[in-house]
């Protein structure tokens, strides 16, 4: 045996993920499609935000979406009823998307439809606050969903996915009168570990706040497909 | 995060020709901003592990602090959550990180068979 080596490689340890995120995002630009990765905590109400989102999107906009589950495919089944292409990707037992399986449900989507026909792909990762933050599977924009039920410390208490974000929806605004919960302390704590961040309330009981998730939504697929 | 390392540490074998070496310890940086809890990351790397030619092999881990940078003063400090992530200079908001988001093989110590 021979004296010990040290190699100093100073590698990213989630470099193999990079690439292919890398390889992803160029495919989505070479379709001239604009890919949102959607994440929250389970129950924050990701699902349920695509189905109230894409009955208006998909009039003006082509859409479809990579639907991220650990084990079954029910919300892929909620949004197929809205008859645009679904994708659904069970994870097993890991507990967010990375870029190989974003890259795997890009291949079914491309069976199902040209996705130069499409303006915007709307992934749905894995209800988890933890990994989908590290995890980069090529999107263009990140948003995080808080639900006000999970109290207003969240941002604090998982920095990195609020860090991470370029837009949170805070969601189940309401419930505000039925809570003891202060939505200006969650803007603060949001505020302290993302300032940068775009942040709208929305209730997908009252649809208030939908208009100005719509808004942000066109007005990035225009001037990503204006570049 | 696991899987991960050792697809990474399985790349860097593949250019030393695995079945010639053994790899005595894997030297880690991971910052404190991330999502990795270095005792559970050594804990199912081990397990992972059993068995393999990673069998052998030790993690260790050098921490690297999570430093931001007041955009007021220009100051350096390390965020806390107690504080919001504030600076204790002018009390802004977390803008600039420095350091904190490290997850890196930083070297690998082997020997040759």
């Amino acid at each position: 045996m021979h004296l010990p080596i040290s190699d100093k490689i100073e590698l990213n340890i989630l470099h193999q993920n990079s690439h292919q995120a890398e390889k992803n995002k160029i495919k989505f630009n070479n379709y001239n499609l604009l890919c949102l990765n959607i994440m929250s905590s389970p129950g924050a109400g990701k699902t349920r935000l695509l189905e109230i989102t894409l009955e208006d999107l998909s009039k003006k906009f082509y859409s479809a979406v990579l639907e991220g589950d650990m084990t079954t495919n029910l919300d892929a089944a909620r949004l197929e009823k809205l008859n645009i292409p679904v994708v659904p990707i069970t994870t097993g037992r890991a507990c967010h998307l990375d870029a190989n399986m974003v890259s795997g449900g890009l291949k079914l989507l491309e069976k199902k439809i040209n996705p130069n026909l499409l303006d915007i792909l709307l992934v749905e990762n894995v209800g988890n606050l933890v990994c989908p933050a590290e995890f980069e599977i090529g999107e263009h924009f990140k948003v995080a969903l808080l639900s006000i039920t999970e109290g207003e410390d969240k941002p604090l208490k998982y920095p990195i996915m609020f860090r991470e974000a370029d837009l949170i929806l805070i969601t189940k605004v309401d419930l505000l009168p039925h809570l003891n919960f202060d939505i200006n302390e969650l803007k603060l704590n949001i505020a302290s570990t993302n300032p940068k961040a775009d942040v709208i309330e929305i209730s997908s009981i009252t649809k208030s706040g939908f208009h100005l998730w719509q808004d942000w939504i066109s007005k990035k697929i225009l001037k990503f497909k204006n570049n | 995060m696991t899987k991960c390392l050792i697809l990474s540490m399985e790349e860097w074998a593949e250019k030393k020709n695995k079945k010639k070496i053994v790899v005595e310890k894997i030297n880690l940086k991971i910052g404190e901003f991330t999502c990795v809890e270095p005792i559970s990351l050594i804990n199912t790397f081990n397990a992972a592990v059993l068995g393999s030619w990673l069998d052998s092999s030790e993690i260790t881990i050098e921490t690297i602090p999570f430093e931001g940078k007041c955009s007021k003063c220009n100051r350096l400090y390390f965020p806390k959550k107690e504080n919001g992530y504030k600076s204790p200079c002018c009390n802004f908001n977390l803008e600039e990180i420095i350091s904190g988001r490290e997850l890196k093989i930083a070297s690998i110590d082997f020997k040759e068979k």
